[in-house]
């Protein structure tokens, strides 16, 4: 069985400051190139099979001229209560005693029965062999397994870097430090929107962070008890439309 | 309602056993044909597993398409058999006699189709093996017992096994006869499997028993089938439309009702096939279709109760994924078929005596239940993930592959395939049943009343 937060040695976890979120994609095209996210070419937009661990969701409010865009990074939400883990049947995704919900690429039979059951929808399905251009072959990540055909992938929080950082630590006979691990797609956010650490050590900067006014979590009516927290939009301007986050 | 027919042992020998002792001449021409369509499916399946599933038209969400739809289509047919031979049989309706088999027999073939469906669905099918059967103790990873995924293949294995048996007990009989009327490779073939069966008393007691506890026994996958299909989806708490209690029992009905009218179908076929106008008369289509009204309203209870629950929450997922599956193009149409096909139409027609007494009506009106049957199914599992949660950002649509198309007619070739093979070496309606239903309505003249000949044994 998992081990409860408190327990644990570390409790990964995100805090995404959505009011300082610029819809840059900067944290999507990092993540791609990390994680040998096969390329998303127009077809695969086109017939909704793109890939992106982290995606950037954009929503207009109001009406033009008032109106506002508003964006949101969505990726794996890491859920302490994942409805994605109970469904599998072969046990390819389970939670970890790190607070991970970790795929295991080599286990899955591809029912995708996990992605039905994720209601963030950041699961993602590999449709067709991945294909990279010839150019590309020597930019993969040798830390990252390259997924075949038939398997799910999501958003690991970059369980390479974690792993290396933790064996450091280690190895030093210490524990990992506040901000000695970075994920992708926080190293890349240039409005450090995007921060990652440990829940479980009070002086972190995410259990800092995860406390504030503004926090909420994503679809909180399913007692996922994700991971990843938000921190709400703060609207100076009250006149378009109304603020709820 | 029913008339009582006198038609004796040699001619019901002679009509029964047609199939096997002088096979129409329209069946190889048939099989023929049938045989290629199925080639050319299994091709296709084979291109499918080789290329990957890219050439479905499943995308993301819809994760899910018309491939669950097609097993949960066909594990909805089986329960033809549990039906009709599990709960007429021990509510002892005299009138299913000449259907058992065929019912049984549909139940099989359509459950071996219906798991093909998951198997060739997964994204790497040959790995499925790993959680069917628990495997690699050294390493401790054994079938995740949580999920529906497991409770699937060990449900439908049972209903299989199950089913096969009962098949088997009820043709004994019948293997006898037919060891006793061929000669050569045949006689070979009906020794063999008829395992010595000589209708001494002992033979036909243990055959009684063995059928009557296999209907028993049976009962309980009557209701836990389709609970476990309906729980595939039923579990997941990230989709509006499958979340949702009352599907267990709905499913369950849904079942009876495209099971029940797709054996009317069935029967109908065999009527005019094989010119069993004796055996399969309007007096059974009759007394499916006062079932079939009775099964099909219950049914239609569910699906409005369905509605009405997602309309009373107010909660505006749910009620845009209903306003998708009603009113937006093309699902409104589809709606709309599936709503007259289901169950304006058919019910109806049923409600006409003289319907109920034409069998031409009859086949027509349970094909299109089982049309409106698919589309349910298909109504349930498409909307439901491509309108699945409040990320407008996400919601999608799919269009199914050409490829998807042909393999639904594949498994529809398929079963008929393997129907049409097996009445080549076995009869289809029961012989003994015919005989035993004909000797029960034996009365003999005592008197000035007329009393049964055969006093039923008490169970």
């Amino acid at each position: 069985m998992t081990l409860q937060r408190e327990k644990r040695d570390y409790s990964w976890g995100m805090v995404v400051d959505v009011d300082k979120c610029t819809g840059c994609q900067a944290c999507v095209l990092a993540c791609q190139a990390e994680n040998n996210v096969p390329l998303n070419l127009q077809d695969r937009f086109e017939r909704a099979r793109a890939m992106q661990w982290i995606r950037v969701e954009r929503y207009w409010e109001g009406e033009f001229p008032d109106i506002k865009a508003r964006f949101i990074p969505i990726m794996c939400q890491h859920c302490e209560n994942a409805p994605c883990e109970p469904v599998c049947p072969v046990f390819a995704t389970y939670h970890n005693n790190e607070g991970l919900n970790v795929q295991v690429y080599n286990r899955c039979v591809g029912t995708r029965y996990c992605a039905n059951g994720c209601p963030y929808i950041v699961r993602f399905f590999n449709y067709w062999e991945p294909v990279w251009p010839e150019a590309f072959r020597n930019h993969l990540n040798p830390d990252v397994t390259v997924r075949s055909r038939g398997i799910m992938e999501k958003c690991s929080f970059c369980v390479q870097r974690i792993r290396r950082g933790v064996r450091n630590a280690e190895r030093d006979g210490r524990k990992v430090q506040d901000g000695e691990i970075q994920t992708a797609c926080t190293q890349a956010c240039p409005t450090d929107a995007l921060v990652f650490g440990n829940f479980n050590d009070k002086d972190s900067r995410v259990s800092k962070m995860k406390d504030d006014d503004r926090h909420y979590t994503l679809l909180p009516h399913l007692a996922t008890d994700p991971n990843v927290v938000y921190l709400a939009q703060i609207d100076t301007d009250r006149s378009a439309g109304s603020s709820h986050g | 309602m029913q008339q009582r027919r006198t038609i004796d042992q040699i001619h019901t020998n002679r009509v029964l056993l047609n199939g096997q002792l002088d096979t129409p001449k329209w069946w190889a021409p048939t099989v023929i044909t049938l045989g290629i369509i199925v080639a050319i499916g299994f091709f296709l399946i084979g291109i499918m597993v080789n290329k990957g599933l890219g050439v479905t038209g499943l995308s993301r969400p819809v994760y899910w398409g018309l491939f669950i739809t097609t097993f949960v289509f066909w594990v909805g047919i089986s329960h033809a058999g549990i039906m009709i031979s599990a709960i007429l049989r021990l509510s002892q309706a005299e009138w299913r006699r000449p259907v058992t088999r065929a019912a049984e027999l549909l139940t099989v073939f359509s459950l071996l189709t219906a798991l093909m469906f998951p198997l060739m669905h997964a994204g790497r099918p040959w790995r499925i093996i790993y959680y069917i059967v628990p495997y690699d103790f050294a390493r401790g990873i054994m079938p995740n017992v949580r999920s529906p995924l497991i409770w699937d293949p060990v449900a439908i294995s049972t209903y299989l096994t199950g089913s096969t048996l009962f098949l088997y007990i009820a043709l004994l009989p019948d293997l006898g006869n037919l060891r006793d009327r061929t000669t050569g490779w045949q006689k070979a073939f009906y020794t063999i499997l008829a395992l010595g069966w000589r209708g001494n008393p002992r033979q036909w007691k243990l055959q009684t028993v063995g059928g009557i506890l296999l209907s028993a026994l049976m009962l309980p996958i009557f209701v836990s089938v389709h609970s476990i299909v309906s729980w595939d989806f039923a579990v997941t708490p990230a989709v509006e439309g499958w979340h949702s209690t009352i599907f267990a029992p709905y499913f369950v009905i849904g079942a009876v009702h495209s099971g029940v009218s797709a054996v009317v179908t069935m029967m109908a076929l065999m009527r005019w096939l094989w010119k069993w106008e004796d055996f399969i008369r309007p007096e059974h289509f009759d007394a499916l279709a006062r079932l079939l009204i009775v099964v099909a309203t219950g049914w239609l209870a569910f699906t409005f109760l369905e509605l009405i629950f997602a309309v009373y929450g107010l909660d505006a997922p749910e009620i845009e994924l209903r306003d998708m599956q009603i009113f937006q193009w093309p699902w409104n149409l589809l709606f709309v078929v599936f709503v007259f096909t289901g169950y304006i139409i058919p019910v109806g027609m049923w409600l006409q005596k003289s319907v109920r007494n034409n069998i031409a009506l009859m086949f027509w009106s349970s094909l299109f239940v089982n049309i409106g049957m698919w589309l349910e199914r298909f109504m349930i599992i498409v909307p439901g993930l491509a309108r699945k949660t409040p990320f407008v950002y996400t919601w999608e649509a799919y269009r199914p592959s050409g490829l998807e198309w042909f393999i639904l007619f594949w498994s529809l070739a398929w079963v008929t395939f393997l129907m049409l093979l097996f009445s080549r070496f076995f009869p289809l309606v029961p012989l003994f049943e015919q005989k035993e239903s004909q000797t029960f309505g034996d009365s003999i003249k005592i008197g000035r009343a007329r009393v049964p000949a055969i006093v039923r044994e008490a169970d």
